[in-house]
């Protein structure tokens, strides 16, 4: 009693539930419209949302997983049907049940239908196997172009090879269509019950006997009624990004900062942001098909949205010589190349505002998201003369050399002028670290340590050196902010959101709440 | 896709194909199907493959990222000299290496994704790429940076208060020279 058959079958169910879920959390829209319903509810539930990349390479593993035992299975199975038709034997049941519907090629069983042939054969002409070797070879080359290192240096290839996915699913909704799995149909099963005449093969169908020779039929196919509704969302979700990349983005703005960062200022009709958003930017005179995401540099409150864009690859130079080139002298406005927006898409940083103390922590290019959030922070505090919740916010750039810092610290300087103005200059505490530094660099540092002035940002508050001592920080935070929740936020790499939290649940005991928010692309 | 390079792709693709090929041919081994010998075949060769793909490339532009204990394996395949740095070479080795697991259905997975593997090769052979190796970079900065490992116990030395308070009035005068002169090497 081979189970090859069981074993295929049990993955292909998980593979059905599996591949239903799995085009769920690359539903961007789909997702923010979702998020924006659910916090009302609850915000934890709302926050689950943001890990939907997890999610999707989770069940991406599922379906690697099972799609393997699928096969193996198969091929035990396959290897057993054959040895049915092989070992023409009359007193053997697998032999007797692969001689049923010869005749009129309907009721059989063995899909196997002669001893003339081979497995591979047999699976390159039957709907079921050729549309499992297709999607599997979709599968395969999936994985293979989304590896890490793939991803992150050759983004193209991984979202070209990706788009295998509309083979995967074409094959997979028609790779039962074939109805090769067979079973006992209903009728009879009346006169041929299996467990009374399993053993009586010799006689069915002869005068005498209970047991007719039984009659099979095809299984109807049942993937599509689990992804077909996926389908559907997915199918809106890549509409609605068509139509968002057919509304007007105006350009208003071109900004060159140094080492290299672009900052387009835009305007497009009915856009409405909240902080720490992103959006995918896409420059059909560059490509047509690529979209990159970008963090929203500027505030709700100003009347145009800005994103700061790093040239480190193909696209975003392309996209600097279309906006700058090498001219000096200012660009028309209308010679700007047409610029497509989708989004903005929901990140956790809107929750910013909730907390009555908050830490930000930005490695790096991770400083972004929250330059959004100081600008909008300040727009609130003094324009509005609203009462905001959050009193006191501890700010730290954690970045490895000094030449990202220009276009950021040009935003802090301005911020700690305006602070100074207003005599408000302890509602934003910001720490600035330098983790690495050359020689030269040091001995310059060591000279003018002091000057009002830091040597490199030009900001009031000094650059410090090496990794913040958190543990020093969280418990300064404590002391100072008895009975609160403080929220953490970080935008960074993953050995430093590891280490935040440990830090965050150490210090969260009688008083102060640290709750951890991280962000990610 | 300007700046890629294939190889780095069909290096992924390649190790996949081995894992993939060693599978079947265990699978084929272990259940005693007709045709076993050639999944006795596929073992080898999946296991000939992925000794071969495992250590990565070093990258002509940007970092290369080591797969975990792949230094062994680079001198290895570093032994074999222009046979291994060649992609065409490889092209064809792995496009060789396939045919025999087309004849059996537990392998002809494995044969497949080889196969694709290997076209791949050859498009990064015809682009010029070669294969180098990932070794240990040698430390020329280490005694600088064990001399900034020792944080200075004292302050430097600086001129009583006096004169260091800032002296508005005589900007001139109160410039100082500071009597340890700055250099790279304390």
């Amino acid at each position: 009693k081979h189970q090859a058959l069981s074993w295929a079958r049990a993955p292909a169910a998980c593979l059905n539930f599996n591949c239903m879920l799995i085009l769920l959390p690359v539903c961007r829209n789909l997702l923010t419209l979702l998020r924006g319903s659910i916090q009302c509810c609850s915000r934890t539930a709302a926050r689950q949302l943001d890990r939907n990349l997890t999610f999707h390479k989770l069940v991406a593993y599922m379906i690697a997983f099972h799609t393997a035992v699928h096969i193996v299975a198969h091929l035990f199975n396959f290897e057993y049907f054959m040895d049915a038709q092989l070992n023409r034997n009359s007193s053997l049941l697998p032999f007797i049940l692969s001689e049923i519907g010869t005749g009129d090629n309907a009721s059989f069983l063995n899909p196997i239908r002669s001893n003339e042939t081979n497995p591979t054969i047999v699976m390159f002409t039957t709907i079921a196997g050729l549309t499992g070797v297709a999607i599997t070879l979709a599968l395969i080359l999936i994985i293979t172009s989304s590896m890490e290192v793939i991803r992150r240096s050759y983004f193209e290839v991984f979202w070209y090879t990706h788009h295998l996915f509309v083979i995967f699913f074409i094959g997979l909704v028609f790779h039962g269509f074939g109805r090769i799995v067979r079973g006992q149909t209903a009728a009879s099963l009346k006169t041929n019950i299996p467990d009374v005449c399993a053993d009586q093969f010799e006689d069915w169908g002869t005068n005498g006997s209970n047991c007719a020779v039984p009659e099979f039929a095809g299984n109807p196919p049942m993937t599509w009624k689990w992804v077909v509704g996926p389908m559907i969302l997915y199918v809106c979700e890549r509409l609605v990004r068509i139509y968002r990349s057919h509304q007007k983005v105006v350009i208003t703005k071109v900004v060159m900062h140094p080492s290299k960062t672009l900052e387009l200022q835009m305007k497009r009709k009915g856009f409405h942001m909240e902080v720490g958003q992103y959006v995918f930017i896409q420059c059909p005179s560059v490509s047509r098909l690529e979209w990159h995401p970008f963090t929203l540099t500027s505030a709700p409150e100003e009347d145009y949205f800005s994103a700061h864009i790093r040239i480190v690859g193909d696209w975003t130079q392309a996209l600097y010589e279309a906006c700058v080139g090498d001219k000096t002298e200012p660009q028309e406005a209308w010679k700007l190349p047409r610029l497509a927006i989708d989004g903005p898409f929901g990140t956790a940083s809107e929750d910013v505002f909730r907390y009555e103390v908050v830490m930000l922590v930005g490695a790096g290019i991770g400083v972004t998201p929250f330059a959004s959030i100081l600008k909008s922070v300040w727009y609130k505090r003094i324009q509005n003369n609203q009462d905001v919740f959050t009193k006191k916010i501890y700010f730290y750039w954690l970045c490895p050399e000094t030449e990202a810092f220009e276009w950021f610290a040009d935003l802090l300087q301005s911020l700690e002028g305006q602070m100074t103005e207003k005599g408000m200059t302890d509602f934003l505490s910001y720490n600035i670290y330098l983790t690495r530094w050359k020689e030269t660099e040091a001995a310059h540092f060591r000279v003018h340590h002091e000057a009002e002035n830091d040597p490199i940002t030009g900001l009031k508050q000094k650059t410090l050196y090496g990794k913040p001592n958190w543990d020093n920080e969280f418990t300064n935070i404590e002391s100072k902010h008895p009975g609160t929740k403080a929220g953490v936020f970080l935008c960074g790499p993953p050995a430093l959101g590891k280490s935040l939290e440990k830090q965050c649940l150490s210090h969260s005991e009688a008083d102060v709440k640290f709750i951890f928010n991280k962000e990610n692309f | 896709m300007g700046k890629i390079e294939w190889a780095m792709w069909a290096n992924e693709q390649a190790l996949a194909s081995g894992l993939i090929l060693l599978t079947g041919g265990i699978v084929g081994v272990a259940g005693q199907f007709r045709g076993w010998q050639f999944a006795a075949y596929a073992v080898a060769a999946g296991v000939f493959v992925c000794l071969l793909e495992y250590p990565r490339s070093k990258r002509s532009k940007g970092t290369s990222v080591e797969r975990s204990g792949q230094y062994c394996f680079t001198v290895c395949v570093k032994a074999f000299g222009p046979l291994t740095r060649n992609y065409y070479v490889r092209a064809f080795l792995h496009a060789a290496i396939c045919v025999p697991g087309g004849f059996m259905l537990a392998t002809v997975l494995g044969c497949v994704c080889l196969g694709i593997a290997s076209l791949i090769y050859l498009v990064a052979a015809i682009r010029g790429e070669h294969w180098e190796p990932i070794l240990p970079r040698k430390e020329v900065r280490k005694p600088i940076t064990e001399s900034i490992k020792n944080p200075p116990q004292n302050p430097p030395p600086r001129p009583p208060a006096e004169i260091r308070r800032k002296r508005v009035d005589d900007l001139e005068g109160a410039a100082y020279d500071n009597p340890i002169s700055v250099t790279d090497n304390e």
